[in-house]
């Protein structure tokens, strides 16, 4: 498909500007031309070559609202289309982040009271909406542990992470100056206990734990990891991405967490946006609710109002309060379904799991075989030894059928992994003709594994090399700006 | 309500399927004393119906104003119809970060024009497909240039907006690097002899914003060489995005990166996010900018193609190696930007310039009232800092007729006693800031 760049003709014009209504002055009278540009060098297309151009783009993308999406670890549940026409309302898009207190008490309102659920939810003391997304979430996060030790004059070195983690969490630990020790994993797929002690030392500041991990496990010794981690002194962070798998069902603040990052983009319904923007609140438990970032929301008497005096905070990790817009559609998701709703979310979330567990463990190698909560991780290395075919083939076979395909080749512990989320809001149905895709692919991958290899043969473009794409970068046109 | 459409034959059906005779033992590995006994504390839950109605209850409890005078790192632009309904095209909103290339090609070009235009626009060979905000941005280049550089001084210049310093102090302090501020000299514009001064060989970055806090333009190439000689790298940053349509880019003054705030592309004040971080370099950082990048490829057959490109940069790949561990972008927002780019093609030069016109009306007419000065008369863009009588007094009668008044500079900057920062895009109109003048007088 054409470049917008390349459809464009000297002359053509979408939006004009209005004339200027208050007196003109030459603005090389106002600024000195050598600090002035000469030209714009845009695009010139008409609007209805604008629209065509995005609509075709657009259909060229794939979406939850298109088909089923079941990328582990991403959540892609059906985002509600009330949510998108309430965060659309003028009361919620059109304020300035400055507004005087007096004009702003909605918006206040609302993150004060999402702030309430989310503790409530989760068993935290207090929760931080600045963290624009879950890696913000969770550097923050880190920076709260870091600031906790600070203020205590103890200077730890080590953070613990288990093999399982996401890349992030070593980024993140690395970021505010730790060095990451890897916690390797049990049979079960759980961390192994034993070289958990050996770890925590005095001089660790503590674990960063992805719960349920993931192998979409639920950490069977969280009690004895807790007391190992306090028992030296140090913080347990939970990295809440998975959280849709015990919403009502268990609090991390109760099972001894510290910290918790979550990902409002996925636990709480808000579209992903193609890859942002997301929204990823810190909570922590009530000795840690000094460090968490400034501004804070606080309420006296009947009103709302911000707080910039807390000495002891991290400071800011964004300008002004976080992404604002997508907090309103997580608002609005939770009082759609109240706590009954979100419990029944998690159940349904962890029975779809299991439920395509079951269908397909005759077809391919489960990881772990044990019931596992909202996702589950297969190995393709049945089909890579018998016929060659690899779980990146049956990701792009999937691609012909009409499917997102799962996260492949992650966690980076299983080989061939594929590791499917299916979600509460897809149906028997679609997860049936989901399992019976999945054993075509399994057979087609013995009857004829070049055809899946050269899969997919019906979407806008074939394979693409990636190998070419880092060797060569063009990432601006025409080649080089 | 929930959104799951499971009846109770599909959950029998399952659960026999699973093996299971109840869904509490779906949670079996959860210590039975850590289960929840009883529902949580929530109110109760809301049809679609009630659930609009008390949404739309909480947005009327705010006051949106007829005008606003605010700019301070969020500006009021108009915003052309088509933003709206691309942006509503849920083949976008409803898609996850673009790792299946095949089925992602609407969002990986989208980028690629996206980037294409800000490399452009800021004057620099790469853009990256863009971050959570401006002051964030702003940090991520400070900290990349430390440990590029393996430095571990960042000079930042009072001018510089006093929450993207505030970040880029977190973000400093998180990772162990010390961050200087310099002041600004008399004229509010940079003032090179402070930098000189303090730029050393231990100092990784110096950041500077154009137009600065106080909406001055700045003439970076007088810093440039300054920097550069010490080995350093110089950011550049801004806050209204309209000013690129007009303004020299930083990118043709010398800057290593150019990183600002990209709401004024298209996207609403929202109350403060979701943004777009900006983010540009030159090629030499090509494989170190954090954050995503969509590059052109060719497929089998040799049809151009678009994926997520030079990913060994990345933290998912790194992990405690990498610079960021940014690991997505904002999108959505970039793809307003680039429709928004798309729409006034051109005309984003006029659009400039007509920020320009209404705030040196809206300066003219409050400089000519009595006891009302302007603090710098260095150029701006679309902010002026001026001194009035009571600055506090002024924000409320103009909140007493539902306007937003302008910043109250003294809080972030003592000196600047009894000042306000105002702001005029094209948003207003002749009358309303004929309105404000009298209002004020």
């Amino acid at each position: 498909m054409e470049l917008i760049f390349e459809k464009s003709r000297a002359g053509r014009m979408s939006t004009g500007i209005p004339k200027s209504d208050v007196p003109e002055v030459a603005v090389d009278s106002i600024i000195s031309k050598s600090l002035l540009r000469d030209d714009v060098d845009l695009p010139e297309v008409a609007e209805v070559d604008l629209i065509r151009h995005y609509t075709q783009l657009s259909k060229r993308n794939f979406g939850v609202d298109v088909g089923f999406y079941p990328l582990g670890s991403c959540t892609m549940k059906y985002n509600p289309k009330v949510n998108e026409d309430v965060a659309r309302l003028p009361g919620f898009t059109s304020l300035h982040p400055y507004a005087p207190v007096e004009f702003s008490q909605g918006s206040l309102q609302l993150m004060y009271e999402l702030r309430q659920y989310l503790s409530e939810i989760f068993g935290m003391a207090d929760f931080a909406l600045q963290p624009a997304a879950g890696a913000h979430g969770e550097l923050t996060g880190v920076m709260v542990i870091k600031k906790y030790f600070d203020k205590r004059g103890e200077k730890r070195k080590h953070i613990l992470i288990p093999d399982t983690a996401h890349g992030t969490n070593p980024a993140s630990g690395a970021l505010c100056g730790y060095q990451v020790v890897t916690v390797r994993s049990n049979a079960e797929g759980g961390v192994d206990i034993d070289h958990m002690r050996e770890l925590m030392t005095e001089n660790v500041a503590g674990l960063m734990l992805t719960n349920p991990n993931t192998l979409g496990l639920f950490e069977r010794n969280i009690e004895k990891v807790a007391q190992i981690i306090h028992g030296k002194g140090g913080l347990l962070y939970c990295d809440g991405a998975n959280a849709n798998a015990f919403m009502g069902i268990t609090k991390p603040g109760s099972l001894g967490f510290d910290v918790i990052q979550l990902n409002l983009h996925k636990t709480f319904s808000t579209p992903h946006g193609s890859g942002g923007p997301g929204s990823g609140p810190v909570g922590v438990g009530k000795n840690l609710v000094p460090y968490l970032p400034i501004p804070r929301v606080v309420k006296k008497e009947e009103r709302y109002d911000w707080e910039y005096n807390c000495p002891d905070s991290i400071g800011r990790v964004r300008a002004f309060y976080g992404n604002f817009n997508v907090m309103v559609k997580a608002y609005t998701y939770i009082r759609s379904l109240g706590s009954h709703g979100l419990r029944r979310a998690s159940e349904m979330a962890v029975l779809n799991a299991n439920y395509v567990k079951g269908r397909l463990k005759d077809y391919y190698d489960l990881a772990y075989d044990r019931i596992c909560m909202h996702e589950c991780v297969f190995s393709g290395r049945r089909q890579a030894r018998e016929s060659g075919v690899h779980t990146s083939d049956i990701a792009k076979r999937l691609l012909d059928y009409g499917y997102h395909p799962p996260t492949i080749y992650f966690p980076l512990i299983v080989p061939e992994a594929i590791m499917i989320e299916p979600n509460e809001t897809e149906s028997k149905e679609t997860l049936d003709a989901f399992c019976d895709t999945m054993i075509t692919i399994a057979k087609e991958a013995k009857e004829n594994p070049d055809m899946v290899k050269s899969a997919p043969l019906t979407t806008p473009v074939r394979r693409l090399d990636d190998v070419k794409a880092a060797r060569e970068p063009d990432v601006c046109w025409p080649g080089r700006c | 309500m929930d959104f799951a459409p499971h009846t109770a034959e599909d959950q029998r059906q399952m659960m026999e399927t699973v093996g299971i005779r109840s869904i509490a033992e779906l949670f079996v590995d959860i210590p039975e004393k850590y289960q929840i006994k009883k529902l949580m504390e929530l109110p109760p839950a809301l049809s679609e119906q009630e659930v609009f109605a008390l949404m739309k209850g909480i947005g009327s409890q705010n006051v949106i104003p007829p005008i606003t005078l605010m700019g301070a790192g969020a500006y009021n632009h108009y915003i052309p119809a088509v933003v709206g309904h691309v942006l509503s095209r849920s083949e976008f909103y409803t898609a996850y970060t673009p790792y299946q290339a095949e089925i992602s090609q609407g969002i990986l070009q989208a980028i690629y024009e996206y980037q294409t235009m800000i490399a452009k626009l800021t004057g620099m060979q790469v853009a990256n497909a863009s971050m959570y905000d401006g002051a964030s941005a702003m940090a991520e280049a400070a900290i990349l240039a430390a440990k590029t550089l393996n430095r571990s001084k960042i000079i930042i210049v009072r001018s510089v907006h006093p929450e993207y310093r505030q970040v880029v102090g977190t973000y400093a302090w998180s990772n162990g690097y010390e961050l200087v501020e310099v002041p600004y000299g008399k004229s509010g514009q940079l003032d090179r002899e402070a930098l000189i001064k303090a730029v050393d060989e231990n100092t990784a970055a110096v950041l500077v914003q154009s137009p600065n806090f106080f909406g001055i333009i700045e003439d970076i190439s007088l810093i440039e060489s300054a920097v550069h000689a010490k080995g350093a790298l110089l950011v550049s940053g801004f806050t209204d995005a309209t000013s690129l349509g007009i303004l020299k880019p930083a990118g043709a003054m010398g800057a290593d990166f150019v990183v600002g705030e990209g709401q004024g592309f298209g996207n609403p004040m929202n109350y403060g996010g979701p943004y777009l971080g900006i983010f540009a370099a030159t090629d030499k950082f090509l494989r170190k900018i954090p954050g995503r990048l969509a590059g052109a490829t060719v497929d089998r057959e040799g049809k151009r193609g678009f994926v997520l490109t030079l990913q060994t940069r990345e933290q998912h790949i790194r992990r405690e190696r990498a610079t960021s561990n940014i690991c997505s972008n904002e999108a959505l927002c970039a793809l307003a930007a680039a429709v928004y780019l798309v729409s006034l093609g051109k005309n984003l030069k006029k659009l400039a310039e007509l920020n320009i016109q209404k705030t040196h009306y809206l300066k003219q007419k409050l400089a000519g009232l009595k006891g009302w000065e302007i603090v710098f008369p260095a150029p701006v863009y679309n902010e002026f800092i001026i001194k009035c009588p009571n600055p506090q007094k002024v924000n409320q009668k103009l909140k007493a007729e539902g306007i937003i008044g302008g910043y109250e500079v003294e809080k972030d900057y003592p000196k600047l006693k009894n000042t306000l920062l105002l702001c005029a895009t094209e948003m207003l109109s002749k009358s309303d800031i004929d309105r404000v003048g009298s209002f004020v007088a």
